[in-house]
């Protein structure tokens, strides 16, 4: 079986077609549309990769990530970060927060399955 | 032998001569020639001789003949006073002149923060003190009118005769000092005339003595070391004087030079320049010396030489007479007269003038309460009530002559006289030395002093049983033995003179003293204190009146009748000029007033002077308030250091409001970031999906015909909201740039809710109860009703939005607010926090940080609305949810029929 | 007290002013000491035969009216012009 990936996103159509690509691809996917918890469901989970949207009801995306590094379990985790707020400032933190890739909204498919590829292997590499 | 007759011819021609030499005098002065003459030190060193009158003329030699040289401190006295002038006369001339000083009594009263209660009891001392010096001075005219007539043919009746001329004499003293004392009013102009006749008998009587000395001591005796043994050799050869009368009869004379008002005159008020004191400070004391020399030589050889009983006080005369040189004995009772007419002439000038600034004015000026521009020419009331004071004082002297009918007792009065201006000494140099000296100091001292002078001096004078009892001399006032009048406190055996000299000053000095340092000053008298004590630190000084109701023409016309027209048109023209203004009336300035309450002051008082300003100014008294003003520097800080505060506070108020306006564009700036991601993100959440599914669509192979169908429903929901996103920003800057057209309609307030309500609850899916009154929503409306549709339903979208109550209500209400129609939007969720109220209208604004799904243009668009179509969308507070109110304006509100 | 920003101390011929002041202050004082002086001399009835006679003090008294006329006369001409400050509060 594949790898699990937990995508966090709270916009149902987004939601729908990244479940599509990644299923496609064999991996297997869950989602999770609630930042309040959205740390805990991960750690829960214990996904191989988690896609964290930016901006979702609770907690922003940058505190989920911060919230993640800093706990031992998931300080490692490859985290593919997406926003649909275009500006720099939010690359930047989203950096500083120890994010592993980040991509602005709209994404084109083949970047997204890509960058989920090579997370994904560069993680398998390092375990 | 010379007839009585002959002897009045010269007096008569004499009097002419120095009416003739006042008259000349005057005019030179008025037109401003012979300044060299009329304003020169020996004229008024000349002057200062006034200090020896008919009583120390003849008096002098009759007291050597009685206690030797004791005569002499009567002179030592003023010489140490003239000869340390720098200590006293100095400063008194300072402050007479810069304070326009015009009588002792003035003086005194303008120290003590113009008290004219302290004014009047000062002159009433003085006339006390003063009026039976007059009547000496009469009666020693009148008693050398009586010798000569002895000597010629013993047809001069003491009793008929004598009092006539007396009287006569009075007459003419009067007409004198009405004459040349009273011509002007102000003391800048001096009394020319009066000085310089003063000046011319000052020189006959140091002629006519030293005559009658030469004659005795070359003629008579023989030379120099023949007087001075027949001295040794007289009953008087002898060194036998009191210690405590050398002593306090030299104290005595020197306080009295310093007090007695004509002294004051002369020195003090008529003083032109103070270097005129440089060399009288030699040039008098010289005088003086002159005026003693011959005194012992003259008693001894007359003791010698005339009959036994003879009276001596009348020596300077007898002698000549019995020698036959009836011309040195004209001369000499030229001399005599000399001393005593001058002393007469000055003595009441100064006495009227007292009488006059602080008694009669002060009068006058109660009665006309209507203020000094109202009554009548003031001037004319100053010189006439001058005119009636001189009158009134030579009366006076006149008929206490008459009373005492030429009694021994007359011949003590010279030092009694002294004794009793000597009591002001303490109240002035007290002023003039210390600044704690207050007025109420002053009054008690005087009246202590006074009373003790009375009581110890004047009134014993009179002899026992006139009118102090025998039993009071022996027992004591009222029997207590310690206030027997010559031993008080039980002391006896002290000399009576010095005596009464002693506990009289004692006590009042103490007294003065005592009551000063326990009293507290007025500010005035604070002021003129330090003014006076400090006089020649700030000779140009301040003391403030407050101006601002002033009038200059008020003042003019005050001036005018004080001053005369054309003196007051001079002194505010030149004050104009100043000022740097054209023609005559000058800014009544603080300066400016009390230049002129100087001016005037030379004329009626400072006292008199105050009042007069005052009541045109307004505020007599002196307040707080002024002595802050006075002391400007102080005023001026403060006024500063108010402003300063002022504008500090100006300042953080302007810094609180830039800080607001900061606070608030900084918000706004970041309302902007935020709405720029906002708009970002909600633009680009669509196109994602859009993005995603059309390349899913058209890269993937084999899907199913249902998934295709689902995923382009997808893309063409998401497009549809695109769209609306895109709507609301153009509608919003359509609003803004006012490029909206108005699609004015009719219709019903409670229909527009329903739809607006309708269209609401469709479009959003949380569920949300509105309660509604229906009959009050009965309101027909004109105005573009789309618009005022798009505002409700954005305000119940929002109440559906973020009502975060556990079961939404809302509660549209309808009200009549005056001519407008109130439509109230209340839910029963949280309320609006209060920091994002005074935003939440901006566009871009967005209620709390992540919750809302709207792009935070809602309510920025509905009041962009509500001002179209000129009425209001606010946020109403206090309704315990969230509330918004929508103003309809009358005009587009008619109340249904 | 010396009010700031005044010199404290004055050129020679200021100096000398002072003094001149200074000695027309004192005259007085030793005037009136030296007149008082008589207040020493025995009297008739103290001392018989001892007594000062008339003419002695006579030449006394004048005596000394003489010197201050003379001295006061010195230092009126020595001090000219009154300067305007007379004190001693400025500059000595």
């Amino acid at each position: 079986m594949g790898k699990h990936v937990l995508l966090v996103e709270d916009e149902l159509n987004i939601i729908e077609a990244i479940r599509f690509l990644l299923s496609r691809e064999g991996w297997e996917v869950d989602t999770h549309s609630n930042g309040t918890d959205a740390a805990q469901v991960i750690r829960e989970r214990k996904p191989d990769l988690v896609v964290l949207d930016v901006m979702l009801p609770g907690k922003s995306g940058f505190d989920i990530l911060e919230e993640l590094r800093s706990h031992e379990q998931t300080a490692d985790l490859p985290v593919l970060m997406l926003t649909a707020r275009g500006q720099s400032r939010d690359r930047e933190m989203a950096e500083k927060a120890g994010v592993s890739r980040f991509m602005t909204k709209p994404f084109s498919n083949t970047e997204v399955l890509t960058a989920v590829r090579d997370l994904l292997y560069v993680h398998g590499q390092r375990t | 032998m010379a007839s009585l007759n002959a002897l009045i011819a010269v007096c008569l021609a004499y009097v002419f001569l120095l009416f003739c030499v006042a008259f000349l005098a005057e005019r030179a002065g008025m037109k401003g020639q012979m300044g060299w003459l009329l304003r020169s030190p020996l004229v008024y060193t000349l002057s200062l001789s006034i200090y020896c009158t008919g009583w120390t003329f003849y008096g002098a030699v009759g007291y050597a003949a009685r206690s030797g040289l004791e005569y002499v401190t009567i002179y030592l006295g003023p010489s140490l006073v003239i000869v340390g002038w720098w200590w006293v006369l100095r400063r008194l001339v300072r402050i007479g002149r810069s304070h326009k000083v015009t009588s002792i009594a003035d003086l005194i009263s303008s120290r003590y923060g113009k008290s004219n209660a302290l004014a009047i009891v000062v002159t009433i001392m003085a006339v006390i003190g003063v009026t039976p010096y007059i009547a000496l001075q009469l009666q020693s005219v009148t008693s050398s009118l009586a010798i000569f007539a002895a000597a010629d043919d013993g047809t001069f009746s003491q009793s008929t005769d004598a009092s006539a001329a007396g009287f006569w004499i009075a007459v003419g003293l009067a007409l004198f000092t009405v004459l040349f004392g009273t011509r002007n009013l102000n003391v800048n102009e001096r009394h020319h005339g009066v000085v310089i006749a003063v000046a011319v008998e000052a020189v006959v009587k140091l002629i006519a003595l030293m005559a009658v000395g030469a004659f005795v001591v070359w003629g008579i005796a023989g030379g120099v070391s023949d007087t001075l043994e027949r001295i040794d050799a007289s009953a008087l050869g002898t060194w036998q004087i009191d210690g405590s009368r050398w002593a306090g009869l030299t104290f005595l004379s020197a306080a009295a030079f310093l007090c007695l008002p004509r002294m004051f005159q002369v020195m003090v008020v008529e003083n032109d320049d103070e270097r005129h004191l440089q060399i009288a400070s030699w040039a008098f004391p010289l005088y003086l010396m002159l005026m003693s020399l011959f005194v012992v030589p003259i008693a001894v050889i007359g003791l010698d030489l005339l009959p036994a009983g003879s009276n001596p006080d009348f020596f300077v005369l007898s002698l000549p007479l019995s020698q036959g040189r009836e011309g040195l004995a004209t001369l000499s009772f030229l001399g005599g007269f000399s001393s005593a007419t001058s002393m007469v002439i000055v003595a009441t000038l100064a006495l009227s003038t007292m009488v006059s600034n602080h008694v009669v004015m002060p009068i006058f000026l109660y009665l006309r309460q209507g203020g000094a521009t109202q009554s009548g020419d003031v001037r004319n009331v100053v010189l006439l009530s001058r005119r009636l004071s001189i009158l009134g004082i030579i009366g006076l002297g006149y008929v206490y002559y008459q009373a005492s009918g030429g009694s021994s007792a007359l011949a003590a009065i010279g030092l009694i006289s002294f004794a009793g201006v000597a009591q002001f000494l303490p109240a002035m140099l007290g002023g003039i030395f210390w600044r704690g000296a207050t007025r109420v100091g002053a009054l008690v001292g005087l009246g202590v002093g006074f009373s003790l002078w009375v009581f110890t001096m004047l009134l014993p004078s009179f002899g026992p049983g006139v009118v102090l009892s025998v039993d009071t001399f022996q027992n004591g006032f009222l029997g207590i033995g310690w206030l027997r009048p010559q031993a008080l406190f039980g002391i006896p055996g002290i000399d009576p003179t010095v005596h009464a000299v002693f506990w009289s000053l004692l006590l009042n000095a103490a007294s003065f003293a005592c009551v000063s340092l326990v009293t507290f000053p007025h500010p005035l008298e604070r002021l003129q204190g330090a003014q006076f004590v400090n006089v020649f630190q700030h000779s140009a000084q301040t003391r403030g009146w407050q101006v601002s109701v002033a009038e200059s023409e008020d003042l003019m016309i005050m001036t005018q009748r004080i001053l005369g027209a054309r003196e007051a048109q001079l002194l505010f023209q030149r004050e104009a000029t100043m000022q740097g203004r054209r023609g005559y009336l000058p800014e009544p300035t603080p300066d400016f007033l009390q230049r002129l309450e100087r001016e005037l002051a030379g004329s009626v008082g400072a006292a008199t002077a105050h009042a007069m300003i005052g009541q045109i100014v307004g505020g007599t008294s002196v307040s707080v308030q002024d002595l802050l003003a006075v002391a400007d520097e102080s005023a001026q800080m403060l006024e500063y250091s108010s402003q300063l505060e002022a504008k500090s506070r100006e300042l953080s108020q302007t810094a609180a409001q830039l800080r607001q306006a900061n606070d608030k564009l900084t918000r706004l700036s970041h309302q902007k970031d935020a709405f720029l991601s906002q708009i970002s993100h909600e633009l680009r959440t669509p196109m994602t999906s859009i993005r995603a599914f059309s390349e899913i669509m058209r890269d993937t192979e084999g899907l199913e015909d249902r998934e295709k169908a689902k995923y382009a429903n997808i893309i063409h929901v998401e497009a549809i909201r695109l769209t609306r996103l895109l709507d609301d920003l153009l509608d919003l800057s359509v609003l803004e740039n006012g490029q909206v057209t108005l699609n004015v309609q009719s219709g019903e307030l409670s229909d527009l809710l329903d739809r607006a309500v309708a269209t609401a609850q469709a479009s959003e899916s949380r569920e949300i109860e509105v309660q509604r009154e229906a009959l009050r929503e009965n309101v027909q409306l004109h105005t573009d009703l789309d618009r005022l549709g798009q505002v409700f339903i954005n305000l119940i979208t929002n109440a559906q939005k973020y009502c975060r109550a556990e079961k939404p209500v809302l509660r549209i209400e309808v009200s009549q607010l005056g001519k407008a129609v109130a439509v109230d939007f209340i839910d029963n969720g949280f309320g609006v926090p209060h920091a994002s109220r005074d935003v939440m209208f901006e566009k871009f604004s967005r209620v709390g940080a992540e919750d809302g799904k709207g792009a935070g243009l809602g309510l920025a668009i509905c009041r962009e609305i509500m001002t179209r179509l000129g009425g209001d969308v606010t946020y109403l507070d206090g309704t315990g949810g969230t509330g918004f109110r929508v103003l309809l304006p009358q005009s587009q509100a008619l109340a249904a029929q | 007290m010396a009010k700031p920003g005044t010199p404290l101390f004055l050129e020679r011929d200021g100096y000398r002013r002072r003094r001149m002041m200074d000695a027309i202050r004192l005259l007085v004082i030793l005037g009136a000491g030296l007149w008082m002086i008589p207040l020493l001399w025995p009297t008739q009835g103290v001392a018989d035969g001892q007594a000062v006679p008339t003419s002695k003090a006579l030449l006394y008294v004048f005596g000394v009216w003489w010197a201050l006329i003379a001295i006061s006369a010195y230092l009126a001409r020595r001090l000219g012009r009154i300067p305007a400050q007379t004190d001693d509060t400025g500059a000595l």
